[in-house]
């Protein structure tokens, strides 16, 4: 007994990953469907709804009903693109090409460490977070971490040897490094106002969403929202920024030459990426977990309201993923040098416009 | 713990950093140098310094390194370029160096005595009264870091901007075409 005792400390950081993580990865599985779902509402077809489990399935109604929303079928592709033959072309560089897709994936499963997801309230009655860990320089770390998911895609695009990889892989290296400032800077303001003088919270996320308690960031600073959100599409390379797939003038863009597991790894971290964008964006712009604006916190303290704010945060996400998707359907996708221009000429500028505004308000309400 | 963990880090940027050096193919290179770079990442984190150990990952691993690899890619620089021959004067220099250095070291682990004590700076404090909460003591918190960044180190900080300016500007200089007899050059990228 005393020895799990003793191990206890290192054996439920460990659980607590480990349910992170199938948590995070059932719903890239079910973003997934819900993409399918969507697209197909948007475009007028049904989608996904022949996929059965045996035992539920065959529930008299239940079953119907679950199979018609396509429930079943992210377990039938997680199959498919486990047992498809494994094709490796012969002109790749081996490597890089085994290590690229696994590179895409670690950077999204990492930044969930310090993602907060919900708040209990301890036996001294003061508001905690529920996170991994609660990180001082939180988003900092993210931004780190998630800056190095672009290496996925440069080495597949290199390591494939051939040339529309190669061509996906320049454009989204590109695209990713001039978005990534415009992110940076129109998330200045936010910090600025939320870690202000006298608060105890750095650049931590947790500090953001108890800023947040009266007024959510995203209604009173639209603009950086929009600029975040623009760039956060960027980043994820969706449409209309999926300049690194392209369809139509790339094939399948950087992951053209790869196929079974390796591509399902590039799938599973697009949505990953797509989750993780959703959940700073609610993070913050959007309240995180509090209800609604001037209505912050009506959960009770127990644990009921622990997993009350948990389930409402998921909510905002799964809003968000709703919207992710929907702009994709919608939109066409820009030109290259659209792209670039939107990046360079007018978001940028835009967000250094809004961080000196922001800065000089700051100063002014200083000095009165 | 925290001693396997600096042995495994600082043998995993040693041993990265060396083979960066050694090895003929610019992007495997280029691939070490940002293994090195986490390795002094992880360094960072083992003294506690999370703020910088951050900044190394998301300016040197993240932002610089990625527009290494580009560049790299983009110019396709393979390792079927030549590898220079290294002249003769270059080998006796590095040698000598080399020897020189192993002699320090030497001289450490034998006899620390025998190497001139440096006096270790004394860590001023940081300036109170400066902002609404009287000043912010060193920790290793963000918040404190900045305000040390912009009150006791001001100087420095604004050096180094100038200097990166100074670079920035000198880039461009040298880069630049003077294109006096095609006056549309900007409109052929």
């Amino acid at each position: 007994m005393t020895l799990f005792e003793a191990w206890l400390p290192v054996i439920l950081p460990v659980i607590f990953a480990l349910v992170m993580i199938s948590v995070f990865m059932g719903m890239c599985a079910y973003a997934v469907l819900a993409e399918r779902k969507i697209c197909s509402y948007i475009q007028g077809r049904v989608g996904p709804n022949r996929t059965r489990l045996p035992l539920i399935g065959n529930v008299p109604i239940l079953g119907d009903f679950l199979t018609g929303l396509g429930i079943f079928q992210p377990a039938a592709d997680g199959l498919k693109f486990l047992f498809k033959e494994e094709i490796t072309p012969g002109h790749v560089k081996l490597g890089y090409y085994y290590l690229a897709p696994i590179i895409a994936l670690t950077p999204a499963l990492t930044t969930m460490v310090v993602l907060p997801f919900g708040r209990y309230v301890d036996a001294a009655g003061v508001v905690q977070p529920l996170a991994l860990a609660n990180l001082d320089v939180g988003f900092l770390f993210i931004l780190a971490i998630s800056s190095l998911g672009v290496y996925g895609i440069v080495l597949a695009g290199w390591a494939s040897n051939s040339k529309y990889p190669f061509l996906g892989a320049i454009r989204s290296s590109a695209q990713m490094i001039s978005y990534e400032l415009a992110l940076g800077v129109s998330i200045l303001p936010v910090f600025m106002w939320s870690a202000a003088p006298g608060s105890e919270y750095g650049m931590s996320l947790f500090g953001v969403v108890q800023a947040q308690e009266t007024l959510w960031i995203g209604i009173w600073q639209p603009l950086s929202a929009l600029i975040f959100l623009v760039a956060i599409f960027a980043e994820t390379n969706r449409l209309p920024f999926d300049m690194a797939e392209s369809e139509t003038d790339l094939v399948g863009g950087f992951h053209t030459e790869y196929g079974a597991f390796k591509f399902g790894l590039f799938f599973v971290a697009e949505y990953a990426h797509i989750i993780m964008g959703s959940a700073i964006f609610v993070l913050l712009f959007a309240g995180g977990w509090h209800f609604l604006p001037g209505l912050a916190d009506p959960w009770p303290a127990g644990p009921v309201g622990a997993v009350l704010s948990v389930l409402w945060f998921l909510a905002k996400i799964a809003f968000m993923i709703f919207f992710f998707i929907w702009i994709r359907w919608t939109l066409p996708r820009f030109r290259y040098d659209q792209v670039m221009s939107l990046g360079w000429k007018i978001l940028l500028p835009l967000a250094v416009g809004n961080l000196v505004f922001n800065t000089l308000l700051i100063a002014l309400i200083d000095a009165l | 713990m925290a001693d396997l963990l600096f042995y495994l880090f600082a043998g995993i940027t040693l041993i990265s950093a060396l083979v960066m050096v050694l090895m003929p193919n610019a992007v495997n290179g280029a691939m070490c140098m940002i293994v090195s770079f986490l390795g002094t990442a992880a360094l960072f984190v083992l003294l506690e310094a999370y703020f910088l150990a951050i900044l190394q990952v998301l300016v040197y691993a993240g932002a610089v390194m990625v527009l290494f690899l580009f560049i790299i890619m983009l110019l396709d620089v393979g390792e079927d370029s030549p590898a220079v021959k290294p002249a003769k004067l270059s080998i006796f220099a590095a040698l000598t160096g080399f020897v020189i250095l192993s002699g320090l070291v030497i001289s450490l682990f034998t006899d620390p005595a025998s190497l001139p004590a440096t006096p270790a700076f004394e860590v001023a404090e940081n300036p109170t009264g400066l902002s609404a909460n009287n000043g912010i003591p060193f920790t290793t918190s963000a918040k404190s870091f900045g305000y040390s960044l912009f009150t006791k180190y001001m100087l420095p900080f604004q050096m180094t901007g100038f200097l990166l300016l100074a670079a920035m500007v000198g880039v461009i200089v040298v880069s630049k075409r003077i294109t006096e007899t095609e006056p549309e050059a900007e409109t052929t990228d």
